[in-house]
């Protein structure tokens, strides 16, 4: 037996290794559930199903997927675009911090100007965070990964120091700012749930950002520049040019993350506003096949998660981590199952003189 | 003010050590060709798994040998992602960090909910009230052994030149008839080792217990010290030693009056924005290991 290059892929193949991802992180985290003395199948049914059985079960879901779908389908617009932004948690936190510095600078505006203004402030606050790697990816030809990522602990030093500092609670002297003039609350969505407006702003970007990726010629452009940036050059795409805009708007649309979850949840700046949700963006933008659907699927699975998790660390003991491992368990995962593709088993032994190698250890390229 | 000179730098080789241990190991895990994402999480799996070792069983030198065997596992990990499977290293890396951290959190909350378990002995420092020379034993190894030990491997062994080639050019090496997948392994379980070293130093040697916060961004700063250095070992160890002589400047003026007004954060960011700039000035000069970020698949 051994492994070759499939020639063709047929199509059930890749469902199929996604499930073969799930069944894998499903069977890995039962280990850390029987640990903590919980039954695995009962505890899964709390994790995935019981959020989504209440009406005020399934608004916490949503109100935990919102931050993810602004940052996953930021970081989905990047990696199409072949620019591979992980600095999706320092532009959510720029974000916040530009909406509490109009929120707290301008308290009195009324709503209908306020409310757009928070979000301006925040994409701007974004962008700005994404600016200098586009800039040295662009002229500099500086690669992204390791610049993206080290501007995310300087944006949480950034806000650390505005909370030490200039910004600290004028009323109770506490590492958090003032609370936002009200006029910047996002209403909630549904009278008397806690889902607000940014869920809204959250979908309708999603959904432009998808039909832009699938339904036009712009998108076209960025994803040719991504899969193939030497053809596409040719074919007179500026790549460069595309890349920075896309790294720029991808910024902006995790700043407005910021900005939604300062309006909507927060109403002031902690340092502790972003829970990740820039690190977990890149885990539903690649688990949801960096295409709006699947930001939509991903970030709704893992709200759902989420929110089970907490649910289950208060009735059935097991530490709400279990909600984060079980994602980037899934994450690794599906990957891994997905690379696996493109090989198929072949069970002729190989005759000696071919002894040719294409072992399944040389593995596929990104 | 009276700023001790001595103390500082005193403090300043003991914040060094850790970045000195998991940064030399990321910079091997570099030349080989491969960005390991996952030292934040390996340092923080050292760091827990050395700790919950030494408290149950009431020897830090068991906690340090548990720590390493786990920061050769997790090294193997990434070379299963990144080699084996050859899937992207920056999803990969960050996926490993995000998976170790969240695991060895979920543990520590499960054995120690609300509790603030302490070990009964930590490492303890040589020359006791000495100034300067009080320090643990890691980092004398850290600095005296483990550097030049590195920069000797890499730079005049056959061990370090395979590397080297693997690094710059796995099909050149290939062809040469070294094993690039064998070689990336090996150099990611040795980095993985000393990045739990690295992780479990704070734990064992310089705190004694654990929080959540205990490694906070250390792996990060190895990283920007890595490329700062251009993947050279004791350009790697002096920026571990300007960046923990800022921050040990830093703890001093915040406790003196005159200067408690300079940001702390600022000094903090140091590294980080020195690795930006530097990055920006060198600019096309900066070479990358030719391998870099990319997977290799013969044919």
């Amino acid at each position: 037996m051994r492994f070759v290059l499939r020639g063709r892929e047929p199509r059930w193949l890749a469902p199929a290794a996604v499930a073969v991802g799930v069944l894998v992180t499903v069977a890995l985290t039962a280990i850390p559930i029987r640990l903590a003395g919980a039954n695995p199948p009962a505890a899964f049914e709390r994790y995935l199903v019981t959020p989504l059985t209440s009406t005020s079960g399934l608004y916490e879901v949503l109100l935990t997927a919102t931050p993810l779908l602004f940052t996953g389908i930021a970081v989905a617009l990047a990696f199409r675009a072949g620019y591979w932004n992980i600095g999706a948690e320092g532009q959510f936190l720029l974000g916040a911090i530009g909406t509490t510095a109009v929120g707290t600078g301008l308290p009195d505006l009324p709503a209908p100007v306020a409310l757009p203004l928070g979000f301006a402030a925040g994409a701007l606050g974004g962008l700005a965070w994404a600016v200098v790697p586009a800039w040295l990816k662009r002229r500099v030809g500086i690669d992204e990964v390791v610049t993206t990522l080290l501007l995310n602990p300087v944006a949480l030093l950034v806000v650390q120091g505005l909370l030490n500092g200039p910004w600290r609670n004028s009323e109770s002297g506490f590492t958090d700012s003032d609370r936002l003039g009200t006029a910047y609350d996002l209403p909630a969505l549904v009278p008397g749930s806690r889902v607000h407006w940014g869920f809204g702003v959250a979908v309708v970007v999603v959904v432009v950002v998808g039909i832009v990726l699938t339904r036009t010629a712009t998108g076209v452009r960025i994803r040719a520049a991504g899969q193939a940036p030497r053809a596409a050059e040719f074919s007179g795409i500026a790549v460069g040019r595309l890349q920075f805009r896309c790294a720029l708007v991808s910024g902006g649309i995790a700043g407005l993350g910021g900005a939604s979850q300062v309006m909507g949840v927060q109403h002031q700046l902690t340092s502790g506003i972003s829970n990740s949700y820039g690190y977990t963006g890149v885990i539903v933008a690649t688990l949801g096949g960096l295409g709006a659907l699947g930001v939509f699927l991903v970030a709704f699975l893992l709200g759902d998660l989420s929110v089970g998790a907490q649910n289950v660390s208060l009735v059935l003991q097991v530490p709400a981590q279990l909600g984060a491992m079980f994602s980037a368990l899934l994450l690794l995962a599906v990957l891994s199952a997905m690379s696996w593709r493109r090989y198929r088993v072949q069970w002729r032994p190989p005759r000696a003189s071919a002894a040719s190698e294409s072992q399944p250890e040389r593995g596929p390229t990104r | 003010m009276s700023l001790n000179l001595l103390a500082l730098i005193g403090a300043m080789l003991t914040i060094a050590t850790p970045l000195v241990w998991a940064g030399i190991g990321e910079l091997v895990v570099e030349r080989s060709g491969i960005l390991n994402l996952g030292i934040e999480g390996t340092m923080y799996l050292g760091a827990f798994v050395g700790f919950l070792a030494a408290l149950r069983s009431g020897s830090v030198w068991v906690g340090l040998v548990a720590a390493i065997v786990a920061g050769l596992l997790a090294g193997a990990l990434m070379g299963l992602f990144a080699v084996t499977l050859g899937l992207n290293q920056h999803v990969s890396g960050l996926g490993l960090t995000l998976l170790l951290i969240a695991g060895c959190e979920f543990t520590f909350r499960l054995l120690y909910a609300g509790e603030r378990p302490t070990l009964d002995d930590k490492f303890r420092v040589l020359f006791r009230g000495a100034d300067v020379i009080d320090q643990h034993w890691l980092t004398y190894v850290g600095f005296l052994v483990l550097a030049p030990l590195a920069w000797w491997v890499l730079g005049s062994t056959g061990l370090g030149a395979r590397v080297h080639a693997v690094g710059e050019n796995f099909e050149a090496a290939d062809v040469a008839g070294i094993s690039v997948a064998r070689t990336q392994y090996a150099a990611l379980i040795v980095g993985g080792a000393l990045m739990a070293i690295g992780g479990a130093f704070l734990t064992l040697a310089v705190l004694g217990s654990f929080n959540l916060d205990v490694v906070s961004g250390r792996g990060w700063v190895c990283i920007a010290l890595v490329i700062f250095a251009r993947w050279r070992v004791w350009l790697a160890v002096a920026g571990a030693l300007i960046f923990a002589g800022t921050n040990a400047l830093q703890l001093q003026l915040a406790i003196t009056p005159a200067f408690g007004d300079v940001p702390g954060e600022l000094m903090l960011a140091l590294p980080y924005l020195t690795v930006i700039a530097a990055l920006a000035i060198g600019g096309r000069g900066v070479r990358y290991p030719g391998s870099y970020l990319k997977a290799y698949r013969r044919g």
